[in-house]
């Protein structure tokens, strides 16, 4: 055994004996917001949306941290809806958060990235799809997990250019989440080379849990022959109700039918199925994309701490930004952060209720350096100027 | 059992020829193929999920991890019939036997533990605490280290398999899936699947002393996923199995250096040779089928339709 003492001396990785274990504080730091009313309120927003994708990732990483002598700790931090973010966000950084996994709506993101005393900090947004924070109002110190508009928006388009089909036509609702989900469907179809035949507003708020049967036929019935129909219903309101409705007897995508997500309880492969029971047994529910954002946010965290030895933002940053992050995220590609927009390089599942149906990128969408950059605005067209600019 | 019964009834006087035996993932079934004729001579039901797979070293047992009915099943291969489980902890997914026989070595994969059963007395001798998603399981021949890898966690762990305590973690890249003793002993090989690589080893040091990086002219390099391994059986090459790469590496053992891909179905596992040696077959998890790889020549020469998610393979040589 003289022998093996050796090693484990010269391997430098002899577990947490001994060593002084080096602590990484991680904060989860969440701005709850009240959710808009949809017509049916039989699926409640998990409270813990987001959080328990956070606590699971730490446990994870906690458990490679006793190998390498590595601690973590997740300080959480929720504003409730009548409060101030801000504040709370400050005091968070006072006390010495360094590296934060953040769930709240663009306009407070962004208010955290700008505090001085953020600047040099590490801030992963886990919630705001927005594409102006990957582009136009981008900041160095902050990277995304959650995919943005435009890649879910392409990893459709992808997938309608596959199955070619080439009629389409789209409803949107009237939030600015609908609004902005349209607009980036509408830009992916163009990328893609495909168009839309006609486009419609839903704009009725009668109550579609009675009327739906009897509204939907005559609302869809002038649209043009179409093979596809897309629904851009962020929230959840009314595309449900479009479902099996229609005039024609046409297929839904887009916020209902087949959803580009980042993940959904119906991922299995690559290893998935572990990812969802751990996760299951910790929270007793499915896991959704809001919590593998968390998850993914953290487990990256991990990787960098573990792979750099190091704890400070900085290191950490520029880790996950380089070619060498190969991050596993149980979707069949290794993922890592675009440096011209700190966004996550990762594959979108196209999924239904009960299963995958297909995941983006796919054959024969071809790219210069790495297939996943298909999805999202890719170096040569980000706005974003706060990583340097397009190499 | 209605489908065995009516399996094992067409085929009512099996010739006696060499074996391999598949799992497949997605169908609870084991098939058996005639490595004379390369075809399917008999497929079994067993429990849910099966993945590893391994014969006892006089091969009247057949050990088998069925993940999902949280279970090591014992098989008598000449019925084909379960004989008894085995305690495994929750969600075995592969083994390995030291080579006294006896005790098998469990990898928990929702449990983050390696526990170690003894196949005479069916009773868990020890747990070992590893890191998240432990999956890849190697012993040296000598049976004094057993080496788990960890999926999530990214390691290899070192277990003294006299104490069943950990003695040494190695960091390897993304998400190890397997791990290989050189048949000397000297070396530990371990795939990352994510990270792309193959890293080599010192046993008796634990530190990498190097590692296998592939590139297939073709194919995406986010495609090259290194799972399965196997030494010939002169111990010259290691064969590499590529995942969605569909393709088999050959690497030179001494030089580290790809000689060949060989091109198999999709999604390829793992591998096992037929009991002479001259043939290797492979476990094609998407395709539902296996390659069979003429081991002199390195060239694919047949492909055997199996069942859903064909995913481990063991010999038997003629009973």
């Amino acid at each position: 055994m003289k022998r093996m003492l050796a090693g484990v001396l010269a391997g430098g990785l002899a577990g947490a004996t001994g060593a002084q274990a080096e602590m990484l504080r991680i904060d989860w730091l969440e701005r709850q917001v009240v959710p808009p009313p949809v017509l049916s309120n039989m699926q409640a927003e998990p409270a813990t949306l987001g959080l328990d994708g956070a606590r699971l990732s730490l446990a994870d990483i906690a458990t490679t941290g006793k190998f390498t002598g590595q601690d973590y700790r997740l300080v959480e931090t929720v504003v409730p809806p009548e409060a101030d973010f801000l504040p709370a966000a400050k005091a968070a950084l006072a006390d010495g958060a360094r590296v934060l996994v953040v769930r709240a709506p663009a306009a407070d993101l962004l208010a955290l990235a700008d505090l001085p005393e953020a600047q040099g900090a590490l801030i992963f947004n886990t919630e705001a799809p927005d594409e102006a924070l990957r582009g136009i109002d981008c900041r160095a110190n902050v990277l995304h997990t959650l995919p943005s508009y435009a890649m879910r928006a392409d990893a459709l388009a992808q997938f309608i250019v596959t199955k070619r089909w080439t009629y389409l036509a789209m409803i949107e609702g009237t939030l600015p989440e609908d609004r902005a989900y349209a607009a980036a469907l509408r830009a992916s179809l163009t990328k893609f080379g495909l168009s839309l035949a006609a486009e419609k507003t839903w704009v009725f708020d009668a109550n579609m849990r009675r009327a739906a049967a009897a509204e939907v036929p005559l609302f869809t019935q002038d649209l043009p022959e179409h093979d596809l129909l897309l629904v851009a219903d962020e929230p959840g309101d009314f595309a449900r109700y479009v479902a099996y409705n229609t005039w024609l007897p046409r297929p839904l995508a887009g916020s209902e039918g087949a959803k580009p997500v980042g993940w959904s309880g119906v991922v299995e492969q690559n290893g998935a199925a572990q990812l969802q029971n751990r996760f299951r047994d910790l929270s007793g529910r499915e896991m959704r994309a809001d919590d593998y954002a968390a998850w993914v946010a953290v487990a990256a965290i991990g990787e960098a701490a573990t792979r750099t030895r190091a704890t400070d933002a900085a290191t950490l940053r520029s880790y996950l930004l380089s070619d060498k992050a190969r991050i596993g995220g149980f979707l069949g590609r290794p993922l890592g952060f675009r440096d011209w927009d700190g966004q996550l390089r990762q594959p979108i599942p196209i999924v239904t209720e009960r299963a995958v149906v297909a995941q983006a990128p796919f054959e024969g969408f071809l790219h210069a350096t790495n297939e996943l950059d298909t999805l999202g605005p890719d170096r040569p067209e980000t706005q974003c100027t706060a990583f340097g600019g397009a190499k | 059992m209605i489908r065995t019964l009516l399996l094992t009834t067409l085929l009512a006087s099996p010739a006696l020829a060499d074996e391999i035996w598949v799992t497949n993932e997605m169908d609870d079934t084991l098939s058996v193929i005639d490595v004379d004729t390369l075809t399917v001579k008999a497929t079994y039901a067993i429990g849910e999920r099966p993945r590893g797979i391994t014969f006892s070293k006089d091969f009247k047992y057949l050990y088998v991890c069925a993940s999902d009915s949280n279970a090591v099943q014992v098989i008598d291969p000449d019925t084909g019939k379960v004989l008894h489980d085995l305690p495994s902890g929750d969600d075995p997914e592969q083994f390995v036997l030291a080579p006294d026989d006896r005790l098998l070595y469990i990898a928990n994969e929702n449990d983050a533990v390696t526990t170690v059963v003894d196949t005479q007395t069916r009773k868990v001798v020890a747990q070992i605490d590893v890191g998240v998603e432990p999956e890849g399981m190697g012993i040296s021949p000598d049976g004094k280290v057993q080496v788990t890898t960890s999926e999530t966690t990214n390691m290899a762990h070192w277990i003294d398999t006299q104490t069943h305590k950990i003695i040494a973690n190695s960091l390897v890249d993304s998400r190890p899936r397997h791990a290989e003793f050189s048949p000397d002993g000297s070396e530990l090989w371990v795939s990352s699947e994510i990270g792309g690589t193959v890293a080599v080893l010192d046993a008796a040091t634990q530190v990498e002393k190097g590692k296998i990086s592939f590139a297939i002219k073709g194919v995406r390099a986010e495609k090259i996923q290194p799972v399965g391994m196997l030494f010939s059986p002169d111990a010259t090459k290691v064969f590499v199995a590529l995942g969605p790469a569909n393709h088999i590496a050959v690497v030179d053992a001494k030089t580290l250096k790809v000689e060949r891909y060989i091109l198999v179905g999709r999604r390829v596992w793992h591998m096992a040779f037929s009991p002479d040696q001259t043939r290797l077959f492979t476990t094609n998890g998407v395709s539902g089928d296996v390659t069979v790889i003429d081991v002199a020549s390195l060239e694919p020469v047949a492909t055997i339709k199996v069942g859903r998610f064909p995913w481990g393979a063991a010999a038997r040589p003629t009973p």
